[in-house]
């Protein structure tokens, strides 16, 4: 333990500029654009609205996540990436108050420079918000990538992915700060682990609190 | 996901405000909705605003091997996406009737027109040409899309760069579109309907013009039956109209080649509007990491590493692995047919090596 101290210095952690727009789209209920960096994501919010009988759940609402990319038609990573988004949506919305209904999230990437994932995270996350449907928290996601030296990296680029030989994505509750879903990608030790996971939380902090910002501007003139 | 029918009142509504010369939203019958154009960050991206519709074209190119009846010839591919996120009708099974239509539209308008030269982009001729691959994206849907994806997919192209490919080197060059081609929509009566006005349409005649006054294709659909001066008259606008957008396409254009060449930041993130009171931008912003290795290391303290339950592999011949051992058969036979059976198993392998031999030996 004592020689993997030394290798993982955590020093100049930061995360990229980022933007947020609600409600840019007409027809969705609920509708956001979320910007990290140059990465950036459009995502659309249906519900809950009227299901298939096919897919109704009984006693709660069928959630559906879609992501599609910006050059050719959806693939397996799409779905694998559809999948943890939908997992975390699941953990966090009231699903219980809409019994026999449908909500269907779209994600569009529009461009995508690293850190996708946490990209799409945070999107779906300000989309729900947008929808006004009822959650238990609020999630962010927040990707980090260890590079060949052992250090961490924050929202890396694609050129900082590139060189690096593992890339964790985590999504974060802001109640606990307690990790939601990972999507691990690359070797690593279990110490490096836990020092991603701390940084991730710290990290979230910022974004929890961007996110609060965000909702608090925009109701600034009715409250 | 249904979409909410269109009730009769509305309908009625609609239809008589039309005869009246009026329009929901206070237009004129031969007026166009706002247009606005930005572009992405990487060349070839472009988003298009037509009032509250929104598009996003992207446009990609790959080297393959050139069709076998025109080796020559590149290959220009278009895709529409009627992506859920433009209207709760759309689902995300593809190839509804309005999709095909849409695709097929955009498809003739282009090829017809030829505003893209396919020979220049031919790289070896019958082995290796460019394919254009446009994918064109709806964002929402208030109407017309036809329109909103015919000026973001010329617009995307002109936006274009393709790498110019010689044996040694890589160098890049702006793709010859040699005249923008735009379509215009005009249903009934009225130009550019919006999405309300499009569900109580009988009607559409959609005419694609390029700025030479020049038609490069017309198609009428839904059974109506226009007059020749109807026809005419639609035309005459139509050219109007189109030199319109035609300049406003080059002006963005330009506007986009000054701000690269200043070297200032593009993309959607730069075009984000600040002033509105939904959107926020947050700046570059260190995270402070006072306790995160004494908590990392508490964690991994605290918890030690799961018990070795599983056996490591081992290899007893090449070829063969084998985790753990197998357990005693208990289904009940008596030993001395267990014996047997593993004898009868252990002749069976010994054939197949036989044979092997045998074989080696005959060559």
């Amino acid at each position: 333990i004592t020689s993997a101290m030394e290798v993982c210095k955590s020093t100049d952690i930061s995360l990229r500029e980022f933007g947020c727009e609600q409600n840019l789209l007409s027809r969705p209920d609920g509708s956001a654009s979320f910007i990290q960096g140059d990465t950036s994501v459009l995502a659309g919010m249906y519900g809950p609205a009227e299901v298939k009988v096919s897919k109704e759940i009984y006693d709660r609402a069928t959630l559906e996540v879609l992501i599609q990319p910006k050059v050719g038609l959806p693939s397996v990573r799409e779905r694998s990436q559809e999948q943890c988004v939908r997992e975390t949506c699941e953990a966090s919305l009231l699903s219980f108050l809409h019994p026999r209904s449908s909500l269907t999230l779209i994600l569009q990437v529009v461009h995508n420079d690293g850190s996708l994932l946490s990209c799409l995270l945070n999107a779906a996350c300000m989309a729900l918000m947008d929808a006004g449907l009822p959650m238990s928290c609020l999630f962010c996601g927040v990707t980090c990538a260890i590079n060949s030296d052992g250090q961490i990296i924050t929202d890396p680029t694609v050129a900082q992915e590139k060189e690096s030989r593992a890339i964790l994505t985590f999504a974060i509750d802001s109640t606990d700060h307690k990790v939601l879903m990972s999507s691990t990608q690359g070797s690593f030790s279990v110490y490096e682990l836990q020092q991603c996971i701390a940084v991730c939380q710290k990290a979230s902090e910022k974004i929890f609190l961007f996110y609060r910002d965000s909702v608090q501007r925009r109701y600034s003139k009715t409250l | 996901m249904k979409d909410t029918p269109l009730s009769n009142c509305e309908r009625d509504f609609l239809l008589k405000a039309i005869e009246e010369k009026k329009r929901l939203d206070g237009r004129q019958t031969y007026d166009y909705r706002n247009i606005k154009i930005t572009f992405g960050t990487d060349y070839g991206c472009c988003f298009v605003d037509l009032g509250k519709t929104r598009v996003m074209a992207q446009v990609s190119c790959e080297l393959v091997a050139p069709k076998e009846t025109r080796p020559n010839e590149g290959i220009l591919f278009f895709n529409i996406e009627l992506s859920p996120m433009a209207s709760p009708a759309f689902e995300p099974g593809r190839q509804s009737e309005l999709s095909v239509k849409l695709n097929r539209q955009l498809e003739r308008c282009f090829r017809n027109s030829k505003c893209i030269d396919t020979e220049s982009l031919c790289v070896v001729s019958g082995e290796k040409v460019w394919q254009i691959r446009v994918d064109v994206h709806t964002l929402n849907h208030d109407g017309n899309l036809m329109d909103a994806a015919s000026i973001a997919a010329i617009t995307a192209l002109c936006h274009f760069r393709r790498p110019d490919v010689s044996i040694q080197g890589e160098e890049i060059t702006v793709v010859s579109a040699q005249h923008s081609t735009v379509c215009l929509i005009y249903c009934t009566s009225n130009l550019d309907p919006c999405e309300r006005e499009e569900r109580v349409m009988d009607g559409l005649l959609m005419i694609a013009m390029n700025k030479h006054r020049e038609i490069c294709s017309i198609q009428s659909s839904g059974g109506i039956m226009l007059l020749k001066e109807q026809v005419l008259r639609c035309s005459k606008i139509a050219s109007v109209k189109v030199s319109e957008i035609t300049e406003l396409i080059s002006k963005a254009l330009e506007n986009d080649k000054k701000a690269r060449k200043a070297g200032e930041r593009c993309g959607f993130a730069e075009s984000m509007p600040q002033e509105r009171i939904t959107a926020l931008k947050m700046d570059e912003t260190p995270v402070e990491m006072k306790n995160v290795t004494e908590k990392a290391e508490d964690i991994v303290k605290k918890y030690e590493a799961p018990p070795q339950s599983v056996p490591s592999p081992l290899v007893p011949a090449p070829g063969v692995g084998q985790v753990g051992q197998g357990q005693q058969n208990s289904w009940g036979l008596e030993e001395e047919d267990g014996e047997s059976e593993e004898e009868e198993e252990m002749v069976v392998e010994d054939q197949p090596k036989n044979k092997l031999d045998q074989g080696e030996c005959c060559k």
